[in-house]
């Protein structure tokens, strides 16, 4: 076994005999846009909405709540999708939640989340994976499209410009803070901090 | 409150045996448009209430806002604790009383539902002319 792993080694060490520098480096490269490519396009499905609601968990579940939300119906036409909110757009951030993801692929092969009754129950421990995962990058996917440095707070009703230059702007809170549930219903928050 | 008040309105036409003028542009056997949806008003300036019990409206939107047995978003700014970041006006100790006028520690599940009596208004003109008259006015005619 030891000596064919080496054999093995020593074939793969060894300079090519017949193939030539060039081929191997053009070929190399042109092997690499194409693996690249591939899994760059593989991984911009898995980053759509009709990826996520291609199962029936997403489906009849977050995204029926979300559709009723100024994120998806308003009178802009600008629309927020599944991975805008939930997927890092930065690469390597994208690719460490993709990683993470593997644990929900995890979840539907056993119907973790199968029924409504399921879900419900499992609501608050995911909800608080979010709402986590937004506290620690400082609501960065919020931020994507909702910059506090864009707004116009002139243009906000009184209550909101208080509350954005109060809290927002000296960098007391962050937008999950306070903008828990605006895309989803939200589970038994009597555990909360701040919620009844 | 203003559809309350044009609910009793119509009400009391149809009482008096007044022509009610319908509400409905076309024939009957069609389908006349909707009306265009109406927009919120979303001031933030409290409004005077008619009458000393009535139920402060809500003077800003309130699309969303989840009140279920789950969780109130109202109370995540109107709450005792909430106010001192939200600055918003705290729910009056009424809504701590049970039936019983004892005052609990909690808003009482009697008084949870916000939106059974409070209600944000729209910009919107009435259909029949508001002829109510503010109690004030009324003891100095």
């Amino acid at each position: 076994m030891i000596a064919k792993i080496v054999a093995y080694w020593q074939l793969l060490n060894r300079p090519a005999r017949h193939l030539s520098l060039a081929l191997l480096t053009t070929g190399g490269f042109f092997a690499g846009v194409i693996f690249w490519g591939g899994f760059n396009t593989a991984l911009e499905l898995t980053n759509t909405e009709t990826f996520c609601i291609s199962c029936h968990e997403m489906r009849e579940n977050v995204f029926v709540e979300l559709k009723e939300t100024i994120h998806y119906t308003n009178r802009s036409g600008v629309r927020a999708t599944c991975p805008d909110c939930h997927v890092p757009h930065n690469w390597t951030d994208k690719i460490a939640r993709k990683m993470a993801a593997s644990k929900e692929v995890w979840g539907k092969l056993f119907g973790t989340i199968s029924t409504r009754e399921k879900f419900q129950s499992k609501r608050l421990e995911l909800a608080q994976n979010e709402w986590a995962r937004f506290k620690a990058n400082d609501s960065l996917e919020c931020r994507n499209c909702h910059a506090f440095e864009s707004m116009d707070i002139t243009l906000q009703s009184p209550r909101a410009a208080d509350n954005h230059t109060r809290l927002l702007g000296t960098g007391e809170k962050t937008c999950i803070d306070c903008h828990k549930g605006i895309a989803h219903q939200l589970p038994d928050m009597s555990n909360v901090e701040g919620w009844h | 409150m203003l559809v309350a008040l044009l609910c009793v309105g119509l009400g009391s036409i149809a009482v008096a045996g007044e022509p009610i003028t319908t509400l409905r542009a076309g024939a009957l056997e069609s389908n006349s448009p909707a009306p265009a949806m109406a927009k919120p008003i979303n001031s933030d300036i409290r409004e005077i209430r008619n009458f000393p019990e009535q139920p402060p409206t809500i003077p800003h939107n309130i699309r969303g806002y989840q009140i279920d047995l789950n969780t109130n978003k109202c109370l995540s700014c109107h709450s005792r604790k909430a106010v001192g970041q939200s600055q918003a006006p705290m729910v009056s100790v009424t809504h701590f009383m049970d039936r019983d006028g004892q005052v609990l520690s909690a808003v009482t599940p009697r008084r949870y539902f916000c939106t059974q009596c409070h209600v944000p208004q729209h910009d919107i003109k009435p259909l029949v002319e508001n002829e109510f008259i503010d109690a004030d006015d009324l003891t100095n005619k």
